[in-house]
């Protein structure tokens, strides 16, 4: 696997890699642990030609690149119909170089439409990402989800049915839910043929609705005891099951990881446009993070007036992209390399800490490659805490 | 106010009382009555100055004030007043303001009658032969019962209540009738001469920001003058009087002050050390014969480490100490070195609640994070050879073999409770080694002493009081001197290394029981690491308790895309303020309230 990264010399020029996210900020209605930057409301003429536009920008500033993903997220992406999901793959695919890219949209199951997925996949689709979260109903409701067990399980199998690729969320850990739902939620995703599963402990957000029914005393929140048990155990049921544990998160039928999510914890390059979105752009050995101006109405205003959507600029320190570098990179099973972490920096890290965390079974290093374990992984905020806070 | 003031008209009285008996706000209403103050300018306590005494709703400090009263007789008297402090840490401050005056307000809780401090206080009033007004105070609450309370004091103090006012400091009832009584039946200092060489009393010293060090004074003859050059006479130093004062309450200057009379100066002083109180304050070239017999200085009983979290703080730590040590001679410091903590200083207090108000002042007057250890007492330790070493602090403990016995002090205490806690508070003495030396029941209130060492009081035992006896019980303290003990040093090894800043001297007897709480509060207090830690007390190179802190399992962000990059490096910075109160011992990382809160026992 280490011979997936990529050494710096290739991050720049037209050689290097670059992923596009399109962030669409609208939902039907918002779920009640959602902390994502979203809005209730269906259609906005507005926001599409600021999203051709904002592109345009982006391509002056990364100079011609080549092209691996394209990624539709929200928000629901699937609110946008296929002519505008179409219209923003044609103009990137004007602007830059494509080199067989992933070209991924979320969507959610009660929206399911065969007419636009199929519209979809003429435009360029190659891969879904579906909101399943779970198979039980009286946990949707809970969760505040729009759709059934029986709409998701149809759902899925007409995406199976459309799309090369496609990946389904599970959501785990909300209040009564024993082990047995679980796995019965996995039996249905695997059985249907799932390629890629994202599996997601249920977290209570400031802001959202949970955190303020937890902040009432309505008490919804997880049981954090057997979070770690679950875990384990959607770990064995899908590598049993032939999948590779390649994130976190994330689990992936061999060639069916996501390309676009893996270009985040390499550390490449990413364009981020639509309300609220985050980019980097690497130049000049020099790595800027950009946001998007985050309300709807800011972001198409600042592109009309300016012929950009960027809010915010700024220049990683050395020690914030090497940081950057190390915690997006020990998530995946490939790791960082030492090297690429120097060249950041112009340090290595601390040694001693390094050796024992080696020791303790929580991180494998052989020559240039860094890697947490498996069960390093699971502990990975204290991990990257003692090597970076050492 | 250049006119000598008549002497017949002045009365100096301290108002003494149990802690939260209404002192400060009585002495509030007593300002406000004689128009010390605006409306606007009477903020709750306003004796009370420092941040800490009014959040805390403590005095810490005797104050002073000069107020001016029109009785009823047609005669203004002078009245000053002096609030001190209820709390066993400052009885000390009680004792010298009552020797600058002729007579006490001695105050009792008309709904919680005598409690333990108000017997310490009123003996001490009596013992400097004091005139004594007993208010019934608090006569406002529902729970106010003023005659049992009255017959309480006579049965247990044997004064006569006849006379007792009942006031409400909080809504203002009877406040002209604790005036007259203070202006009737209070004697005046006795009358001297103005002109006779002067000798003053020094009863206190502070410094203040703007004026610097102030000096607290009580003139028994002669008059101290603006300009005139004194003399301190055990100390020697001599001193150009800048200001001469009186508190109404605000400092107000004068130009002289006469006998009987209290009030302050400054002089080009340095540091509050320099000014000894209980000192006798003469002019330089005209001395008086016969000095005072002055008073010894508070001796500090109780010892703690004093740590920067940072080590590059330790001189901003050094220099924090200094300043509050200008204003507080009671408090010690010198510097020390811990393997575990780095740079510190070993620091002497009077009690347990003056070592947490002056880490509070230190931490929020100076900005600093701080690493407190465990308080001690100190322990004498005779030699083989026949020498003696003062022990403040358990790491510095020298090889056993060369000891010959460890002497501890030990303390009578005085509890006073409902009768129906007494169960509760004699396990808990029993406990702590306590020796029980008397017994008596008053008006279905009980007043035990004991005899403990110094030692087992020194921590958490007041706390312990508190909540055994739901709150009702009180306590007060004082010294009697050393007793030989089996005592030995427990180490305490986290992740199999001793942390010195843990190790203290137990009672053989209570090592193992000790020891097993210590790190089972330990197992508590320090967080989940990525491997398991054993913890472990041990005696000599025996371990006599052992607990482990499972590995942690599961700490790792579940979602982590684009946009989360950054929002995770800020989770770092977080980390990183968080990793500031931790200290890093080896691998292990110990939180730096824990090594007080492992010292907590419950004695169940
Ligand atoms: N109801 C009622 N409360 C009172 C009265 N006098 C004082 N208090 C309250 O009792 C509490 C303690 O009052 P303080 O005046 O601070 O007591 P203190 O004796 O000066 O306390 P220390 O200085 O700590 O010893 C405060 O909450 C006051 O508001 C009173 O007459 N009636
Ligand atoms: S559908 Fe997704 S983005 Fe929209 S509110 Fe629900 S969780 Fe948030
Ligand atoms: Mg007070």
């Amino acid at each position: 696997m280490s011979s997936q990264i990529i050494p710096n010399r290739i991050m720049e020029g037209a050689s290097a890699p670059l992923a596009i996210y399109i962030h669409w900020p609208y939902c039907a209605r918002i779920c009640p642990y959602c902390d994502f930057n979203v809005y209730k409301r269906k259609e906005d003429t507005a926001l599409l030609p600021a999203i051709l536009r904002d592109l345009e920008h982006w391509r002056e500033l990364t100079g011609s690149r080549t092209i691996t993903s394209i990624h539709f997220g929200g928000g629901t992406p699937s609110l946008m119909s296929p002519v505008q999901v179409g219209a923003i793959i044609d103009k990137v695919a004007d602007l830059w170089t494509f080199y067989a890219p992933e070209i991924a949209l979320e969507a959610n199951p009660h929206e399911m439409s065969a007419a636009d997925w199929r519209g979809y996949r003429d435009a360029g689709l190659t891969r879904m990402s579906l909101g399943i979260q779970t198979f039980h109903d009286p946990a949707l409701k809970f969760l505040g989800r729009d759709h059934d067990g029986t709409t998701a399980q149809s759902a899925l199998d007409l995406a199976l049915d459309i799309f090369p690729s496609v990946s389904a969320d599970i959501i785990f850990g909300w209040a009564g839910q024993t082990p047995r739902m679980l796995a019965d939620d996995l039996r249905r995703a695997l059985d249907a043929g799932t390629q890629h599963i994202s599996t997601y402990q249920l977290t209570i957000e400031d802001g959202t609705a949970f955190a303020k029914a937890e902040g009432r005393g309505q008490a919804r929140a997880v049981n954090t005891d057997l979070s770690a048990d679950l875990y384990d155990l959607v770990r064995d049921t899908l590598i049993d099951a032939g999948f590779e544990h390649y994130e976190v998160s994330n689990f992936a039928k061999p060639s069916h990881r996501s390309r676009h999510n893996l270009a985040y914890w390499q550390g490449l390059d990413y364009v981020g446009v639509g309300p609220g979105a985050h980019g980097r752009v690497t130049q000049n050995n020099k790595r800027t993070a950009t946001i998007a101006h985050l309300t709807p109405g800011a972001y198409a205003r600042a592109v009309t007036e300016t012929g950009a959507g960027i809010d915010s600029r700024e220049v990683l320190s050395a020690s914030d992209w090497a940081s950057e570098y190390l915690l997006m990179g020990l998530r995946i099973d490939e790791g960082i390399s030492l090297r690429r972490y120097h060249e950041i920096l112009g340090e290595d890290l601390n040694e001693i800490e390094l050796n024992a965390l080696v020791e303790d079974g929580l991180l494998t290093r052989a020559d240039d490659n860094l890697k947490a374990t498996s069960h390093g992984r699971l502990l990975l905020n204290a991990v990257t805490e003692r090597l970076l806070l050492a | 106010m250049s006119e000598p003031t008549d002497q017949s008209l002045i009365r100096n009285f301290s108002i003494v009382a149990h802690i939260d008996h209404g002192k400060s706000t009585l002495a509030d209403r007593l300002i406000s009555y004689c128009g010390g103050l605006s409306d606007r300018e009477m903020s709750e306590q306003v004796l009370d100055n420092m941040d800490i005494e009014k959040e805390r709703g403590i005095t810490i400090k005797a104050q002073t004030v000069r107020l001016e009263y029109p009785a009823k007789d047609g005669k203004t008297y002078i009245l000053n007043l002096m609030d001190t402090p209820g709390h066993v840490d400052f009885a000390y401050e009680v004792s010298r303001s009552l020797s600058a005056c002729e007579g006490s307000i001695l105050v009792v809780d008309a709904s919680q009658g005598v409690e333990a401090q108000t017997l310490a206080n009123v003996y001490q009033a009596i013992e400097h032969d004091h005139e004594i007004v007993t208010v019934l105070n608090k006569i406002d609450l529902p729970a106010a019962e003023p005659d049992r309370v009255k017959q309480q004091i006579e049965d247990v103090i044997g004064l006569d209540t006849s006379d007792a006012v009942e006031c409400s400091a909080k809504s203002g009832i009877g406040i002209p009738d604790v005036l007259e009584a203070i202006a009737l039946r209070l004697p005046p200092p006795s009358q001297q001469d103005p002109d006779a060489p002067l000798k003053a009393m020094l009863v206190d010293a502070w410094y203040d920001t703007y004026m610097g060090v102030v000096v607290l004074f009580r003139v028994i003859e002669g008059t101290i003058k603006k300009g005139m050059r004194i003399r301190t006479m055990n100390t020697g130093a001599s001193y150009t009087v800048d200001k001469v004062g009186t508190f109404l309450p605000k400092p107000t200057d004068v130009k002289s002050i006469g006998p009987g009379e209290i009030g302050f100066f400054t002089g080009s002083i340095k540091e509050v050390a320099d000014a000894a109180v209980g000192d006798t304050i003469t002019e330089d070239k005209r001395p008086t014969p016969v000095a005072l017999d002055g008073f010894k200085p508070a001796q500090p009983v109780v010892f703690c480490g004093i740590f920067p979290v940072d080590a590059a703080d330790f001189e901003d730590l050094r220099a924090a100490m200094g300043r509050l040590r200008l204003n507080d001679a009671s408090f010690s410091y010198e510097m020390e070195t811990s393997a575990a903590l780095g740079f510190g200083f070993r620091c002497g207090f009077l009690g347990l609640l003056h070592l947490e108000i002056i880490q509070e002042r230190l931490e929020r007057e100076f900005d600093l994070d701080l690493i407190t250890t465990a308080p001690s007492v100190v322990y004498t330790l005779a030699m083989r050879d026949g020498t003696e070493i003062q022990l403040h602090n358990p790491a510095d403990m020298p090889d056993v073999m060369q000891i010959d016995h460890i002497q501890e002090p030990w303390i009578k205490a005085t509890i006073m409770t409902p009768d129906d806690h007494l169960g509760g508070i004699l396990k808990l003495c029993q406990d702590r080694r306590g020796v029980q030396t008397t017994l008596n029941y008053i008006n279905g209130r009980a007043m035990v002493e004991y005899e403990l060492p110094l030692n087992e009081v020194v921590f958490d035992f007041y706390d312990r009081l508190k909540s055994v006896s739901k709150g009702y019980a009180s306590f007060d303290y004082q010294a009697i001197g050393l007793k030989e003990g089996d005592l030995v040093k427990m180490s305490i090894l986290v992740n199999g290394d001793p942390v010195d800043a843990l190790s203290m001297l137990v009672h053989r007897g209570n090592a193992e029981s000790r020891g097993r709480q210590m790190c089972e509060r330990l197992k508590d207090l320090i967080p989940r690491h990525l491997f398991k830690i054993p913890i472990q007390a041990a005696i000599g190179g025996k371990v006599i308790a052992r607990e482990t802190i499972a590995a942690m399992r599961k700490d790792v962000t579940a979602k982590c895309y684009g946009g989360d990059a950054s929002r995770k490096r800020k989770l770092l910075d977080k980390q990183k303020k968080g990793k500031k109160k931790m200290r890093q011992f080896g691998r292990v990382e110990i939180p730096q309230e824990a090594f007080i809160a492992a010292l907590k026992m419950d004695d169940s």
